[in-house]
């Protein structure tokens, strides 16, 4: 029997002003009917540009320079254009990320489904609505017969990703390329979904190249894997063998990177020495990692001679907090009762705690962040950090003592850092805003040695943001924050844009920081596995109330609340591996 | 979508309002009125008479009251210096204005959108790249110059066309139109290139980067992993993405030809609102001058309310949001 899909010795190449880069190299694969396969890797490994190249849409300049590519008994690489986009749809389909931006917003769903069937099959267009309903049907929508002529925007995100499936199932395709397709989706959609795809490729025999960097979908679904880096195959085959009892190096090293949803580590394996290019030994004189953390121990010693005395008060606490957010500004005649983004929200947290904030998006987990560094006001309720009471955002002065106190990191690394200043500028602004240090040597030498801390080069001060990759980002955006001299920080999702490896370096390096400098971190995330690592109590909320506090351990053993208990039987997790088979 | 209209037409009205105060100042306070009226010897009693007789020592808000009031019911006054009624005046121009900017709004699309759709495909094409050079050229050079070398080329050198006037028209009813004749039509088109070469350029260069960016989204790659044909795609579900944004520059635009075809109209001696300003402002001539801008505010106002309603057409989030809770 042939494979649906072998791929053999393939060999990818983007031409680029400093000579060629080679994306894939020498890669083999083979895919069967009625099979999720799986290609995981990090970013940079080529997961996508493989599946570029089996549909024919490699981004320019990019080009297959040697392999065989065969779809069944077709070679694809003797196909002409035309054909080659007769066969996209009709053999094989694709599958996006976004479902908010992977349909036509001006077109209905039945115009694009119907759209898509007549132009590969000779039916009418009756014929080709019954078929798109029937395909909504089997994808899940419900009340299909209606909801066919709504447009994008009426789906949630999770019915707009059906959709897309049903768009991709609709010709019938023998493969289906799905390019991290529940990346953006909550973990209860997310599982729906998966279901889905499982059950299409049992049903209908489809194949599915399933690329995602989420290892815990990857072990849950696939039946085999492919681990990729640098456009190799480190390591293929049967999923559970593979993940379960990885033979290659770097596998070992990635799965031991992977946050665990039912252990706790203390600290991450290091996979990658950081791509330091420059390891000159340039230096600010007298700077150092050791400078930098005298320096803020001190102020933290200072700190807590100053509050011997409200040593037992919590360090924040949030009482009956409430924001709403109103569609349209409240009016003179009608009152707008707004939307609640938080009900009620009570929790405190101690000196030195690391609380975990965990919910699905939409559940008022980045509002409670805003409102506590003061960018959103209350509508009800208080906080109070260190026992005095924090005023509301827009109330805050510039000179309030929490302005500095709290800090926060946010979650792009690309964006919350200004592309325009040298990462001495970045760094600097801080110090001179609160009036840290004062003369400009001394403040180089301070810059230089929390750059140090943060395990960066001390040359990085001379360079701009966008020299660096993503974990180099996030660690000059925590030497931002920590460089106030900050007792409290808030971490919003800080690793959920970056890979395995990264998030582990990044998961690491926090926890030292809070160990060594006693610092309080509310730490937001949607990933239940990082709060485990990281967190010593868990809140969780769902659509801006409180569900559940927690100590961690606890939590996870026994969640008590039933909506606690579902986000977590549906969180991916890599169980699978651990049971005996 | 009533409750949109309704809140549109009443930001329109505040609109409406402001400009008519900026023009009655212009009225009321540039110059005194009665000596710009009046020849030398005139008395000083009849002068005070005429004076009190238009109502000019009344109190500020009296006279502002009465200014809108006759504004809105059709009561423009006199030119100081025709003594003609001024809303027969721009009537009698404006069919002139309102052609000239048609026809060449008609040009910078049909040769505009189709020309950005291309530049937009072809990246790299001979003619893409020749096309985006030569509209560079049509963007950096101001109007009347291109104006003076078409007179140039066409009317002196060539002697093709006529370069000034509207040549014979047509009345039909008190709209004088220039499109009946072979005559009137010969006199349009350079005034009307004129116009619409810079338009054009605007136009296609729009075009070409919105279509840039609507091919680069998901959706349109997506539609390309379907195997939905090139054409469709591009016609289809690209075009429409591309023309939510270009709508509002075209309608606003479309304001601006009419507004500003003064320098057109003055090169090529064109009868139209915009050269009866540009004489008003010679003579000194206010009146003229403050109903010319309250029209032309007023249009810019419907204009801009026609593009908001062409967005219902267009785009099914707006029509959806606006009937109320489909999220």
């Amino acid at each position: 029997m042939t494979a649906l899909l072998t791929i053999r010795d393939l060999s990818v190449r983007f031409p680029t002003r400093f000579g060629e880069f080679t994306a894939i190299e020498s890669l083999d694969l083979t895919v069967n009917a009625g099979e999720l396969h799986g290609l995981v890797g990090e970013s940079g490994a080529g997961k996508s540009t493989i599946g570029a190249a089996v549909i024919g849409l490699l981004q320019y300049p990019g080009y297959i320079a040697s392999g065989e590519l065969y779809l069944q008994d077709t070679n694809l690489r003797e196909l002409d254009d035309t054909d080659f986009h007769a066969l996209r749809g009709s053999r094989i389909s694709m599958i996006f990320q976004d479902p908010q931006t992977s349909l036509n917003p001006l077109m209905t769903i039945a115009d694009q489904l119907i759209g898509t069937i007549t132009q590969h099959s000779n039916v009418s267009d009756s014929e080709a609505r019954q078929r798109a309903i029937d395909l909504l049907n089997e994808t899940g929508i419900i009340d299909a017969e209606t909801r066919i002529d709504d447009y994008p925007h009426q789906f949630s995100g999770g019915m707009r990703q059906r959709v897309v499936i049903a768009l991709a199932l609709c010709t019938d395709p023998e493969l289906i390329i799905a390019d991290e397709p529940t990346t953006a989706l909550d973990v209860s959609v997310q599982k729906q979904i998966l279901a889905l795809l499982r059950e299409l490729a049992q049903t209908r025999q489809v194949g599915f190249i399933l690329i995602t960097h989420d290892i815990g979908v990857i072990a849950e679904i696939t039946d085999r894997v492919t681990v990729l880096r640098h456009g190799r195959v480190m390591e293929t085959g049967d999923t559970l063998s593979v993940l379960g009892n990885p033979q290659n190096e770097y596998t070992q090293a990635l799965m031991a990177a992977v946050p665990r949803l039912h252990t706790r580590l203390e600290r991450f394996v290091n996979i990658v020495t950081d791509d330091d290019d420059d390891s000159s030994s340039w230096s600010v004189e007298g700077a150092s990692s050791d400078y930098a953390a005298n320096w803020l121990n001190r102020d933290i010693t200072d700190n807590k001679r100053s509050n011997t005395s409200t040593a037992d008060t919590p360090v924040l606490s949030v009482n009956d907090l409430t924001v709403r957010f109103y569609k349209n500004r409240p009016g003179w005649f009608k009152r707008d009762p707004g939307f609640k983004a938080l009900s009620d929200i009570n929790f405190s947290m101690q000196r030195g705690e690391v609380l975990g904030i965990v919910g699905e998006s939409g559940s008022g987990k980045s509002t409670l962040a805003k409102a506590i560094v003061g960018l959103v006001d209350p509508s009800s309720g208080s906080i109070h950090f260190n026992g005095e009471p924090l005023p509301p955002g827009s109330k805050r002065s510039r000179h309030h003592a929490a302005r500095r106190e709290i800090q926060m990191i946010f979650q792009d690394p690309f964006s919350s850092l200004n592309n325009r200043h040298t990462v001495e500028h970045i760094l600097s602004e801080p110090v001179r805003f609160y009036q840290l240090a004062s003369g400009s040597a001394n403040i180089k030498k301070l810059i230089a040695s929390i750059l140090e801390l943060v395990e960066m080069s001390q040359t990085a001060l001379l360079k701009y943001p966008h020299q660096f990759s993503g974990g180099q980002r996030q660690r000059i955006a925590v030497a931002r924050a920590l460089i106030a001299r900050p007792s409290f920080l808030v971490c919003d999702e800080p690793t959920s844009a970056l890979d395995v490896s990264i998030q582990a370096q990044i998961l690491n390096l926090l926890k030292d920081l809070q160990q060594t400098f006693d610092l309080s971190i509310l730490f937001i995330s949607h990933n239940l596995a990082v709060v485990r690592q990281m967190a010593n109590s868990v809140v969780v909320l769902k659509e801006g109330e409180l569900v559940e506090t927690a100590e961690t351990e606890a939590f996870f053993k026994a969640p008590k609340a039933t909506y606690s208990q579902q986000l977590l039987a549906e969180t991916p997790s890599l169980d699978v591996l651990d049971r005996p088979t | 979508m009533l409750r949109f209209i309704s809140r549109r037409l009443l930001q329109s009205v505040f609109v409406m309002l402001a400009v008519s105060l900026l023009a009655f100042v212009l009225f009321r306070f540039v110059g005194d009125p009665i000596a710009q009226m009046v020849g030398q010897e005139t008395s000083i009693e009849d002068q005070e008479r005429l004076r009190d007789s238009m109502g000019l020592n009344d109190p500020v808000i009296t006279q502002y009251t009465r200014f809108v009031t006759n504004l809105v019911t059709g009561e423009f006054g006199y030119s100081y210096r025709t003594r003609q009624p001024i809303g027969e005046m721009i009537l009698d121009r404006m069919p002139a204005t309102l052609e000239l900017g048609a026809v060449s709004l008609l040009i910078s699309l049909i040769v505009g959108i189709p020309a950005g759709i291309y530049t937009a495909l072809r990246r790299d094409g001979f003619i893409a790249n020749s096309l985006l050079i030569v509209t560079l050229i049509g963007v950096s050079v101001p109007t009347f110059v291109i104006g003076i070398f078409l007179i140039y080329v066409f009317g002196v050198q060539l002697g093709w066309l006529p370069t000034f006037g509207r040549g014979d028209v047509v009345a039909l009813g008190w709209w004088k139109t220039g499109f009946l004749t072979l005559d009137s039509l010969r006199s349009l088109l350079l005034p009307a290139l004129t116009l619409g070469i810079y338009q054009l350029t605007l136009t296609m260069r729009l075009v070409r980067s919105e279509m840039q960016e609507v091919l680069k989204t998901d959706y349109i790659k997506f539609a390309t992993a379907r195997g939905i044909n090139k054409r469709t795609l591009h016609f289809n579900h690209a075009l429409r993405n591309t023309l939510v944004p270009v709508v509002t520059i075209i309608g606003l635009q479309f304001g601006g030809i009419i507004a500003f075809s003064i320098v057109t109209e003055s090169v090529y001696q064109w009868p139209g609102m915009g050269l009866l300003f540009l004489d008003s402002i010679r003579y000194v001539d206010i009146p003229v001058m403050s109903v010319y801008l309250v029209l032309i505010a007023l249009m810019f106002v419907i204009i801009n309310l026609i593009v908001d309603l062409l967005y219902f057409v267009i785009d099914p989030r707006v029509r959806l949001s606006s009937r109320g809770g489909s999220h």
